[in-house]
């Protein structure tokens, strides 16, 4: 700064709003921060790749048989489930990054300069539709590996990697909210968990709902919004087409987005 | 230029900050004019963060009102962040990134195309001394390092206005000096410099105008020379042996020096002393009066004495944080 003296205030042009050029200039900025910062920890990948591969190995082998009769039987009913476990678990840790940039001060700074509000968060959520994709496709490549050959073919497949990226990444505002709401970062991941497994498991994402009580039935099939997910992806791979379910999936999950992008921003804008 | 320095940098009014019902800050004014150093003294929990977020667009205050510049800081929020860099208490740059990422990611944000980012990186990276580690990860870096760099980055869009909270804390003298001189290069390019401190000796070295606060409250508001004359330019520290003399010890001297003595422990007497030709005086009465002594020593100024002398109140463990 020796040589270079800095404009004085009065001198500047300045405005007092944000546009929506900025605001995707600074979105695209930092998600590339958090893109870069995902790559200077390659261990993290594990997570997305190792654990779909786990899941789908473990429902296979132990459920398969007693479930399907047989393994081939088997793999068209647990990879939508499988895909839906691991896009669900990835969402529910993506606030753990926001949660530390605001414990690490990093979004004071980010709150005292000119740039929007909402793109420190949109950066991060956006840069986590990798992690969907990878766990997508890992559960679809150890799939076919076992022997599963989805009737509606590679397009249907990617589709439903698409289709579940997004339902995962409106449903990971949710889960943004919670860990900025919540006093400790174990806390957002506990409260995660515990929301994961009675809808994950209590869905006909691993078992067909036929076989359960009537009253489990009704719940599985009725209230768990995440039945019609599976219900969805199931179909598209079967038959290439999108059924009612896929719209109730799809608005749904907007819906939430919709209701969620205004608090997340609010409770983010306030922790700092 | 002459309407420049008409406009003041800042322009506090009975700010307000209230948690629950502890009143963080209460009732601070300020007003530094464009081109000075300002610096905020005060000890742990004095309200100087929460002055700093009022200031810096990140919380709105409860009451009172702020000017940056003449833009008002919850009107003209945007604008506001224009004109202002803050370097927050604690560093707050990506660990997993580089220093130079880490900078052109900030010179992103305020809107410089890729090159422009990369290439001011560099130049503060150079003027920061960092250039040789620019592509280290940063969880390799000293405390300092990293301390220059959150400086850096809070300049790299050239604000008018710097904000800095405790910029020295927990650095060693040598790293503290170049500070020192980084702050002093900033006003020298024309910014103005707002930071916080909880040592006297640094608000005295850097500052224009010294503002002491405590308990949310301004306590004074004086250039450094005029703060230190309030307090006595230095100050008297006395052991004496027999702490039944105490009483007696600190009334000779509250005569012979015409200031209040303070009682730091119950052999310890502390009075202010602006000349030191007096010591013999004190010396020699105490002598005469039959009061023997195990130590003495003249000390600078600390923030205690400060404290002491502004608010008439102090205890030990504030003594012991300095
Ligand atoms: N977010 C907060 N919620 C509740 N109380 C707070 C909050 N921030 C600060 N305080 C309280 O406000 C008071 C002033 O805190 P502040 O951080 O401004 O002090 P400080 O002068 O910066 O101290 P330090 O030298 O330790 O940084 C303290 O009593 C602190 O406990
Ligand atoms: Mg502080």
């Amino acid at each position: 700064m020796t040589n270079t003296t800095i404009i004085p205030a009065v001198e500047r042009k300045l405005k007092n709003r944000i546009g929506v050029g900025t605001t995707i200039r600074n979105t695209c900025t930092l998600t590339y921060r958090a893109l870069l910062k995902m790559s200077k920890n390659p261990e993290i990948f594990v997570d997305f790749v190792v654990l779909p591969v786990m899941f789908t190995l473990l429902f296979t082998f132990l459920f398969g048989g007693a479930i399907s009769g047989n393994i081939p039987n088997y793999l068209p009913v647990v990879i939508p489930g499988v895909l839906l476990m691991s896009s669900f678990t990835n969402c529910t840790t993506a606030g753990s990054k926001l949660r530390e940039d605001v414990d690490k001060g990093t979004t004071s700074r980010f709150k005292s300069m000119p740039i929007a509000r909402i793109a420190p968060l949109a950066g991060s959520l956006i840069a986590d539709l990798v992690r969907y994709v990878m766990g997508g496709t890992t559960v679809f490549v150890t799939g076919y590996i076992l022997g599963y050959r989805p009737e509606a073919g590679i397009p249907a497949v990617i589709f439903s990697i698409l289709f579940m990226m997004f339902v995962a990444w409106c449903l990971s505002w949710v889960f943004a909210f919670i860990s900025l709401c919540t006093k400790t970062i174990s806390t957002a991941s506990a409260i995660g968990v515990v929301v994961m497994f009675p809808l994950v498991f209590l869905s006909n994402a691993f078992v067909p709902a036929e076989t359960m009580p009537s009253w489990l039935q009704y719940f599985v099939l009725q209230i768990n919004p995440l039945s019609r997910v599976v219900i969805a992806v199931r179909h598209l791979l079967t038959y290439g087409t999108i059924g009612a379910d896929f719209w109730f999936a799809l608005f749904g999950t907007l819906a939430i987005l919709v209701v969620f992008i205004p608090l997340t921003v609010n409770a983010y804008n306030h922790k700092a | 230029m002459m309407k420049n320095n008409a406009i003041l940098a800042v322009e506090a009014h009975g700010l307000v900050k209230t948690f629950g019902d502890n009143r963080a800050v209460d009732g601070v004014s300020l007003s530094i004019p464009t081109g000075s150093i300002c610096a905020v003294l005060g000890p742990n929990g004095a309200g100087k963060t929460t002055t700093i977020n009022m200031l810096a667009t990140l919380s709105k205050p409860d009451a009172g009102n702020v000017k940056i510049f003449g833009y008002d800081v919850v009107r003209e929020t945007q604008i506001v962040r224009q004109l202002i860099g803050l370097t927050g208490q604690f560093a707050s740059i990506d660990e997993d990134l580089t220093a130079l990422e880490n900078l052109m990611i900030f010179g992103r944000l305020y809107g410089y195309s890729r090159k422009d980012s990369k290439r001011k990186a560099n130049e503060l990276l150079e003027e920061f001394g960092l250039s040789d580690v620019a592509s280290r990860a940063l969880s390799k870096f000293s405390g300092g390092m990293r301390r220059r760099l959150d400086l850096a980055v809070s300049l790299i869009s050239q604000p008018p206005l710097i904000f800095l909270d405790e910029p020295t804390t927990g650095l060693d003298p040598r790293t503290r000096m170049q500070m020192w001189q980084s702050i002093r290069n900033l006003v020298k390019g024309g910014s103005t410099v707002l930071l916080t401190t909880q040592y006297l000796d640094e608000a005295d070295q850097l500052a224009d105008n010294i503002v002491v606060i405590d308990k949310g409250r301004v306590v004074a508001n004086d250039t450094p020379d005029g703060l230190k004359r309030s307090v006595g330019s230095s100050s008297l520290h006395l052991t004496i042996k027999d702490v039944d003399n105490a009483a007696n010890a600190a009334q000779i001297i509250e005569r012979i020096l015409d200031a209040r003595v303070h009682l730091a422990e119950a052999s310890e007497l502390i009075a202010p002393i602006d000349n030191t030709d007096k010591l013999t005086d004190v010396l020699t009465t105490l002598k005469d009066a039959g009061i023997a002594l195990s130590g003495v020593n003249i000390l600078q100024p600390t923030l205690y004495e400060v404290f002491f002398a502004l608010t008439g109140e102090g205890s030990k463990d504030q003594k012991e944080e300095n």
